[in-house]
């Protein structure tokens, strides 16, 4: 399995690097975190845009493109490197992959500055959504508050009324609780950042059976979720106190990983394995094809993502003329995997957010399936004082 | 009071798992004066070797072995390949080359293991919550870590005061050339002491594997602890490592748990949890600090 | 007199850069550039004190943050118009940030420094990096400057008589900022000052014992360095137009001591090749392969176990071998 794994990570190698790419390929240039523990969100992404890539043998709305991949290391100024050495060397108009916000704060605004458009498939960071937006800046993702706002939805019509909010003291972190603040209507009892880097939430898990909250929402990304849903099944809490979270907390790989102890837990969500459309069925039988890992919505992120501009490329034949391509895109004219989509003022999505159940698969391990539909045609909070 | 004493059994667990890494690291550093950054990726090795085992073969107890093998094999190697030639050098030349050596490890995890964290579900025996008295649950497979780390504590008081070994231990971390002067085979003591401390290292990181996530990079995350904790017991000193790890890991929870409590007793709320949460996560440094300003060898330094 | 020639060849080099990088097609070679004289100077600060001064800071990166930070907190009160604690305006003037940088970051290391020169060996590593790991949380706390997303700065700090929205522009007077930075430290490395510090490094004792105030010395070095940190930072931040605490983490600081090493600790260009090496390294493997950090570590291996004293060791052995 290992060795197919390998093999498979050669072979998207070898597309990478191929001579296949005709002389006339459009650059895309990808800049994404692939080492360190975050390394597989930036994995999936590139390898969701690689999917549907293939899909087209090679192109995107009919045009040939040959996509451009660099890991940031999670390192603001590597990730501003590699997008001047894009734009600067190989003459790139189009870039996209970053996950996290710092990186994009230091990347985007030089990007956007040049005349290149960059097109989000993950951080949606506050400080580029509302005065601080920008036409060729677009978000396919969402903006980062959206995610847990959706979570603050689920609480109240779970019909939860004394809540208990963990997070880690960075921004992201803050941002969560705000945002699950804002659209929670009953009591916050409790709040907590936990550090940075902490993986042990045994003093937490005490705490927050202290308080006797009738809901938990917490936020760690990654393997942080991991541990804490993990350790919060060994408290004794899972199945006691109702939990509901945001999206990255529960990702198809935090999923796999915590098996059973995610059992009965309300997930929120823009995206899921089983939403019912023909773009969705047709990206999850694909990814499963060629892919022997979860499919995460990173993945669907990097899909949609490289579906937007194929839309775009299929009206305006390249990069040529970017305005066209600016004012293609901002029509968001393409089936995305997730049902409907559209661009809000600040040209992050539009979009719906669902409520997930996390129930058994049959196999052992455990899968999401949604539930409700939460917010209908949400955009976010930041919209109104973007002036464009 | 039972969250005291809960948070108390919570520091304790926190404080072994930092023992067992720490003792390993400061007798590398105490006794070859090697400063090991690579510590944490033989604590990596036993988690992703050991969890990898046991989630293939649906057993944590044959994960154990692999996990220990793994690391003290790994250990063998970075002693034997690279840190030997390394002793006469400097201090910086040491530190280069284990930052390499962190690099090399991380992305070999990467192309061996995948990016995706791995992996194992609690032994049967240690899963759920037992009641340590009416009305005070705990998991029992924190009990065992803390179990196992006082029994490796034991283990070690023994060897380094009862057996040949030890002695040159001893000798070797207050005075490392009368050692070498006495016609010791220092070699094999120090391949001796890397091993068993990339041994440690890996028992830590397959104990640790059931609770946190196994995923690249998780060294790093409790390499800086680990050293603070080094440095505070006093550099070559077993029982510096215990001492102060025990009093690292309840002071690290009591902070987390307490502080911020405590300022919203006359703060407002949201700024109290913010200013707990941020002292509290200062807090091992400002600790270390501290000690070191009165005392500047540590607690237990052999020697001074 | 070699010495003198190297240096007029490497600043020949910089200086060329921008025409070099446009006729060859590949602009980001300025960008590269830009780096590496500020990684450069920020690696050539905390050589003055770990080279010559046998002081292994674990926190340099600290005030490379600070100075960083200086810039990007007076951007931050210049486009919201509040002053800082009420009183100080916000600004985006560079004859006003960079002294202000300076000032910040020589005050934040003569408090580090005096605390931490209490200690030595070991201890002194590990309570640097103490102070520098309080310092990055604090700024990954602190939610009006962004905390962990970091602060973007809307422009460069502007000059008069300079046109600083040109690219080309900044990477001059980073240049020329780099360029009066290593005059001013070679002579500082030269001066009585400097032998004192190289003397205190070989034998502390021997200095008390000649009635030189061995931590006054220290600590007024210790200050120096930092203030050559901030400076560095300060140009970082108006490069990258961006400021956060990723800057001031412990693996910065440990970046910093890695191109010190490197390049060759206690030799004056050692901290340019270093710097030049690891960057240049980074961008080109990265662009290479993916997994572009097994390769980055089996280099960095090879080159420590392969010899003494860095590139700048292996340049002296390669010259001298010729015999």
């Amino acid at each position: 399995m290992e060795l197919r794994k390998f093999l498979l990570g050669a072979a998207a190698v070898g597309l990478l690097a191929s001579p296949v790419a005709a002389e006339d390929a459009v650059k895309i240039g990808v800049i994404t975190t692939l080492s360190g523990k975050a390394g597989y969100l930036g994995q999936d992404i590139r390898d969701g845009m690689l999917l549907a890539i293939a899909m087209e043998d090679g192109k995107l709305g009919g045009v040939p493109v040959e996509l451009l991949v660099e890991d940031d290391g999670l390192k603001p100024g590597n990730g501003r490197q590699i997008a001047e050495k894009y734009m600067g060397d190989e003459g790139v108009k189009l870039l996209t992959g970053i996950v996290f916000s710092n990186v994009a704060g230091a990347t985007v605004p030089d990007i956007v500055e040049n005349g290149a458009i960059y097109v989000s498939p993950n951080a949606g960071p506050s400080n580029l959504a509302g005065e601080g937006c920008n036409e060729n800046y677009f978000v396919v993702s969402w903006q980062n508050d959206a995610l847990h706002e959706a979570a603050g939805a689920a609480a109240t019509k779970l019909g939860f009324s004394k809540a208990f909010a963990l997070a880690p003291n960075y921004q992201a972190g803050k941002d969560a609780i705000t945002g699950f603040k804002r659209t929670f209507e009953g009591e916050t009892v409790g709040e907590i950042y936990t550090q940075l880097d902490q993986t042990d939430f045994a003093a937490e898990m005490a705490q927050i059976r202290a308080a006797e909250p009738d809901v938990v929402f917490q936020f760690q990304p990654g393997g942080l979720g991991i541990a804490f849903l993990r350790q919060y099944q060994q408290a004794g809490l899972l199945g006691q106190i109702p939990m509901v979270l945001s999206e990255p907390s529960t990702d198809a790989v935090v999923l796999q990983a915590v098996g059973d102890a995610a059992l009965g837990i309300h997930a929120t969500a823009h995206w899921n394995i089983d939403f019912d459309n023909e773009a969705n069925r047709e990206f999850v039988a694909a990814w499963q094809e060629t892919y022997d890992r979860p499919i995460t919505y990173y993945a669907s992120q990097g899909y949609d993502t490289a579906r937007l501009i194929a839309s775009a490329f299929a009206q305006t034949g390249g990069v040529d003329d970017i305005d066209a391509l600016r004012e293609a895109l901002r029509k968001a004219d393409f089936a995305s995997v997730r049902g409907d989509f559209a661009f809000g003022q600040n040209q992050h999505p539009v979009q719906d957010w669902y409520l997930l159940d996390i129930v058994e698969d049959g196999n052992g391990s455990v899968k999401a399936v949604t539930n409700a539909k939460l917010l209908e045609d949400y955009g976010d909070s930041y919209a109104a004082q973007c002036e464009m | 009071m039972i969250l005291v004493l809960e948070q108390i059994l919570n520091g304790l667990q926190y404080g072994v798992m930092l023992f067992l890494l720490a003792a390993g690291l400061t007798l590398i550093f105490g006794i070859m004066g090697v400063i090991n950054l690579a510590h944490g990726s033989l604590y990596m090795i036993g988690a992703f070797a050991g969890t990898w085992v046991a989630a293939h073969t649906g057993s944590f107890w044959l994960g154990l072995p692999v996990a220990l093998t793994a690391a003290a094999v790994a250990g063998l190697l970075i002693e034997m390949l690279v840190v030997r030639r390394l002793y006469e050098r400097d201090h910086l030349d040491q530190v280069l080359a284990t930052f390499a050596l962190i690099l090399l490890f991380n992305e070999l995890i990467v192309l061996l293991f995948g990016r995706q964290p791995i992996f194992t579900p609690l032994p049967e025996l240690f899963s759920g919550s037992v009641q340590l008295f009416e009305g005070f649950p705990y998991p029992p497979y924190r009990l065992l870590i803390i179990a196992t780390g006082l029994l490796v504590a034991l283990g070690l008081w023994l060897l380094i005061n009862r057996t040949r070994i030890g002695m040159l231990v001893r000798a070797g971390s207050t005075n490392r050339d009368m050692v070498r002067a006495l016609g010791v085979d220092i070699r094999m003591l120090y391949t001796i002491v890397f091993g068993l401390g990339a041994l440690l290292a890996g028992l830590a990181g397959y104990m640790a594997g059931p609770i946190l996530a196994v995923q690249v990079g998780m060294g790093e995350q409790i390499l800086l602890a680990t050293f603070v904790v080094v440095v505070i017991g006093g550099v070559g000193s077993i029982r510096g490592a215990f001492v102060a790890g025990l009093a690292l890991g309840v002071v690290d929870t009591a902070m987390r748990a307490f502080l911020p409590g405590f300022f919203r007793t006359f703060m407002e709320p949201a700024a109290a949890d913010n200013l707990g949460a941020g002292i509290a996560s200062m807090g091992i440094y400002l600790l270390m600090a501290i000690v070191l300003l009165i005392r500047p060898k540590g607690l237990f330094a052999p020697g001074a | 007199m070699p010495r003198l020639l190297a240096a007029l060849v490497i600043l020949a080099l910089f200086a060329a850069m921008p025409e070099v990088a446009s006729a060859m097609g590949q602009s980001s070679l300025m960008t590269l550039a830009a780096r590496i004289l500020i990684y450069a100077m920020a690696a050539a600060s905390l050589n003055f004190i770990l080279g010559y001064g046998g002081m292994i800071s674990f926190g340099h990166a600290a005030f490379f943050g600070i100075g960083s930070y200086t810039v990007g907190i007076l951007a931050h009160h210049l486009a919201s118009g509040e002053p800082l604690f009420g009183i100080i305006p916000g600004s985006g003037d560079m004859a006003v940030t960079l002294p202000a940088a300076l000032l910040v970051s020589g005050i934040a290391a003569a408090i580090i420094g005096a605390l931490s020169l209490r200690t030595g060996g070991v201890q002194f590593i590990m309570i640097t990096l103490a102070f520098a790991q309080m310092l990055f949380f604090f700024f990954v706390a602190l939610p009006t400057y962004g905390g962990e997303d970091g602060t973007i700065i809307s422009s460069a700090n502007s000059v008069p008589g300079l046109n600083m929205r040109r690219k080309a522009t900044v990477y001059y007077f980073i240049l020329g900022v780099a360029t009066v930075y290593f005059l001013i430290l070679w002579r500082l490395v030269h001066s009585s000052f400097g032998e004192v510090l190289k003397g205190i490094r070989q034998n502390e004792r021997r200095m008390t014992a000649m009635g030189i105030p061995v931590y006054r010395y220290k600590l007024f070095a210790f200050i120096l360095a930092g203030m050559g940190a901030g400076l560095a930072g300060a140009l970082l931040a108006n490069f990258l137009r961006f400021a956060s605490p990723d800057i001031m983490h412990w693996t910065k600081s440990g970046e910093l001591m890695i191109m010190v090493i490197l390049g060759g600790v206690g030799s004056f260009f050692g901290p340019i090749l270093g710097a030049a090496a690891l960057l240049v390294l980074e961008f080109h493997l990265a662009g290479w392969s993916e997994h572009w950090q097994l390769a980055l570590g089996a280099i960095l291996l090879l080159v420590v176990l392969g010899g003494r004293g860095g590139i700048n060791g292996l340049l002296a052995r390669l010259a001298g071998g010729r015999r």
